[in-house]
């Protein structure tokens, strides 16, 4: 497919993609961190949000700034900024998650030479009245606090033509999860893991004209008749930014269905209401989703989500992908397992760094658990 | 018997703090109460260090201290056998031990004291860190009772109108949160009680902390560490109130007889982060021993460090943006200020900063503090790394020597001035 190389491409040289993007349009560039980076006011602003993933090992400069025990997220993408990597970025900004990133903002704020620096300090907790009010008015705050630092007007029609782009973009996503749901085999999990990921960093209007193809061809094609025997698995976790992984699930015999990751699902789940003022309606967004282990919205609101994903679509076993010194997660991990044990769902926990354990080990505990399934 | 034939070292029982006797005597009392609520009819709210104590004071609720909990933990050196259990829970081994120890005493009544007593609900202020938010949300599905999160934005460059308003608004839900949960209304004319006792405890507090800046220091650190407990646990009441002017005419008589927290003091050293909880006699030991005290610390300063935004006259009203600004709760920016204030009022020589594995607010951004105060100041500083109350983080040769190199630094320095 000639529309999944062009994405395939840009994910694997993210940094050249936005040079030449930024030298062809001539528009500027913010980065984030985090799903709950609006988006959709930076684009109406005429930027592109451009989400940092941090890089794999080589970690010197960061290293004067953050201790051994923070987690390879934060130290490599500060390590990108210290060592110019990103200075293509007009700037970047923080949405309030956890005491790493919260750090890391002002580690950045005050040794970052270029851009500009925008802490988002969103509410923890998404699920009362005085947290959608703080929110609204923070979302309110940043939209112009980012009309002054790129200099542009954010209209609400601007705003709304974002909105709608970012709801076309979304459900293209959800249906190409529905899709791949329904026929795992019809697509690699590391193709998808491309798309998810462009759909972070790629010019969003030129990515759903691409992705669109994409999902048209895939409705097309015809079953090839192979009876599909693998094993279906949904990943749980923060960041996955490893496209190994799905290559050897697939070869030990299994098959990702759907996910609860940031760089994934959680990043493209829920529409906005129409009917509502557009910053209500961003805000509204963030609080019905489902959360981030960083953020509160109920006591068992993940496990509870999990458990409903894992029997929608299915899946016979959930893989928990744990960034090691990820607190949110880490502290989530013990009630995850318990919720999916009580309903005998196995699960495996997968500790990673910035980069995967060894092949070898990693295939021989993939076959393990997926031949238990 | 052994203790009767134990001859007493005069030099030794000069400087001990003779209030510490009734701080034991008020803690142990404290514990009953609170261990025995069951049988008085007395709610019993677990709360988070920072949180605000004095709704609690004002229904007459119990405040429990989980942190607390794990100070006891970490001093009585059961923090790695409780964080091995917490691991055997699922727990990754690199969390922070306060609240694995915890998490792992309460189905097993472990610890030093047997368990803290069956919370009747939470109360849990992000002030200090993330992880308190996970912890209580761990431990009202365990103990299956309501939780209230008093969510304070983490104010980065600035206390914001918007996050005055969210806090001020959530002061009330907290109110509505108590007087459902107690079965009765607000009682707004003891609030104004409790607001101006808890102003003066932490007013005294302070007053207890200045007196260090008497050379020698009548008192180090290390004591700070342990008479901190009222100010945790008990703010808001008469009895933290009258400690702490007991313990404050005690500095003051020391200052007046000259007596020092160590017999020589030549080196006046400023401590960063929380104590490492089951060394704390050896690290005084040691430094001491090098003539070299801890005058001061960002830790416990930080149960009045932000008395600067609150009114006695109108706590209610200003105790959300008291409680939002504290020390941990501000840009590294900010707190490397408030070190450099510190390095002059108390003037020091040098810093210790423990960074810590267990607190990631805390910890990240030392580096950079290191450097600004390093800078500004021109002294020279130690970075530890250990754990509060996980003693298998703890390399005794390791800090050992660092400890020596760092004192040889300033002895070089004094030589030369």
């Amino acid at each position: 497919m000639k529309n999944l190389d062009e994405i395939r491409e840009v994910v694997r040289d993210p940094y050249g993609y936005a040079k030449k993007y930024k030298a062809k349009t001539h528009q500027k560039i913010v980065g984030y961190f985090c799903s709950y980076a609006p988006e959709e006011i930076i684009w109406a602003a005429g930027a592109l949000p451009f989400r940092i993933f941090g890089r794999k090992g080589n970690i010197h400069l960061a290293d004067q700034h953050l201790q051994s025990y923070c987690c390879s997220l934060v130290r490599s993408v500060l390590e990108e900024a210290l060592s110019g990597e990103l200075n293509f970025l007009d700037g970047a900004i923080f949405p309030h998650t956890c005491d790493s990133i919260q750090r890391l903002s002002d580690i950045w704020r005050l040794n970052v030479p270029f851009g500009f620096h925008t802490d988002v300090v969103l509410p923890v907790k998404l699920n009362t009245d005085s947290a959608r009010e703080y929110m609204v008015s923070v979302l309110r705050v940043f939209r112009a606090d980012l009309e002054k630092k790129l200099d542009v007007t954010i209209t609400d029609d601007a705003l709304k033509a974002s909105m709608t782009l970012y709801d076309q973009l979304r459900s293209t996503l959800r249906k190409l999860y529905e899709i791949r749901a329904k026929r795992p085999d019809i697509i690699s999990g590391s193709d998808v893991y491309h798309i998810v990921k462009a759909a972070v960093i790629m010019d969003r209007e030129h990515l759903l004209t691409l992705l669109s193809g994409v999902v048209k061809e895939l409705k097309q094609k015809k079953p090839d008749g192979v009876k599909f025997d693998r094993k279906r698995v949904v990943i749980s976790g923060g960041v996955c930014d490893f496209p190994d992984i799905y290559q050897l699930i697939e070869e030990a015999g299994g098959s990702v269905v759907w996910d609860d990751l940031c760089t994934g699902m959680r990043s493209f789940e829920g529409d906005f209401d129409k009917t509502a003022d557009p910053i209500e309606a961003v805000a509204g967004r963030y609080l019905d989703r489902v959360v981030c282990p960083a953020k509160h919205s109920g006591l068992t609101s993940r496990a509870d989500h999990l458990v409903r994903m894992v029997r929608e679509k299915a899946a016979q076993g959930v893989i928990i992908l744990l960034l090691k010194f990820c607190d949110p997660h880490a502290f989530d991990y013990p009630y995850l397992k318990n919720a999916l044990d009580r309903e005998g769902v196995p699960s495996l926990l997968l500790e990673v760094e910035d980069q995967l354990p060894p092949e070898g080990q990693l295939k021989t505990r993939f076959e393990a658990f997926l031949e238990m399934l | 018997m052994a203790e009767e034939m134990k001859v007493l070292d005069p030099e030794k029982e000069k400087r001990k703090i003779q209030s510490a006797k009734k701080m034991k005597e008020i803690m142990t009392a404290y514990y009953i109460e609170a261990k025995t609520a069951g049988e008085t009819g007395k709610k019993v709210a677990w709360i988070t260090s920072g949180g605000p104590v004095e709704p609690l004071i004002v229904m007459d609720v119990i405040p429990v201290y989980p942190e607390n909990h794990g100070a006891m933990i970490g001093a009585s050196r059961m923090g790695a056998a409780l964080y091995e259990k917490a691991e055997a829970m699922g727990y990754a081994s690199d969390l922070c031990s306060y609240a694995c120890s915890d998490i792992a005493c309460a189905p097993i009544n472990g610890g030093p004291i047997g368990g803290l007593p069956r919370p009747d609900m939470l109360i849990c202020c992000n002030n200090i860190c993330g992880t308190v938010l996970k912890w209580y949300e761990i431990q009202a599905r365990y103990f299956n009772v309501p939780l209230f999160i008093l969510d304070t934005p983490f104010c980065h460059t600035e206390y914001t109108e918007e996050m005055r308003k969210y806090v001020r608004r959530q002061i009330d839900e907290y109110l509505r949160f108590l007087e459902e949960h107690c079965g009765k209304k607000y009682d707004y004319d003891r609030m104004k009680e409790v607001g101006k006792l808890s102003v003066t405890g932490q007013k005294l507090w302070q007053a207890v902390l200045d007196t260090t800046m008497h050379k020698p220091a009548p008192m180090s650190a290390f004591d700070a560490f342990f008479h901190l407990a009222l100010i945790v646990t008990l703010r808001g009441t008469q009895q933290a109130v009258d400690y702490y002017e007991m313990l404050l005419a005690e500095m003051k008589q020391r200052i007046t007889d000259d007596i020092g927290a160590i017999p020589n003091e030549r080196y006046r050293l400023l401590w960063d982060n929380l104590p490492v909880w089951y060394r704390t006699k050896w690290l005084s030991e040691k430094f001491a021993a090098q003539d070299a005290c801890l005058v001061a610390d960002t830790y416990t300063s930080a149960w009045c460090g932000s008395l600067k935004y609150v009114d006695e006259n109108n706590f209610l009203e200003t105790m959300a943006e008291c409680y939002t600004r504290i020390y941990l709760n501000i840009g590294v920016d900010e707190m490397a200020r408030t070190v450099t204030a510190m390095v002059d009022k108390y003037d020091v020589d040098g810093i210790v900063m423990h960074s810590n594995r267990s607190c990631k607010p805390y910890s990240l951004g030392q580096y950079d503090i290191q450097r600004i105060v390093e800078k500004q100041k021109g002294i020279p500083s130690l970075m530890l790394e250990a754990d509060m109350t996980d003693e298998r983080k703890f390399s005794e040769s390791q800090i050992e020597t660092r400890i020596d190199a760092f004192i040889e630094i300033l002895q070089e320095k004094k030589r030369k001035t």
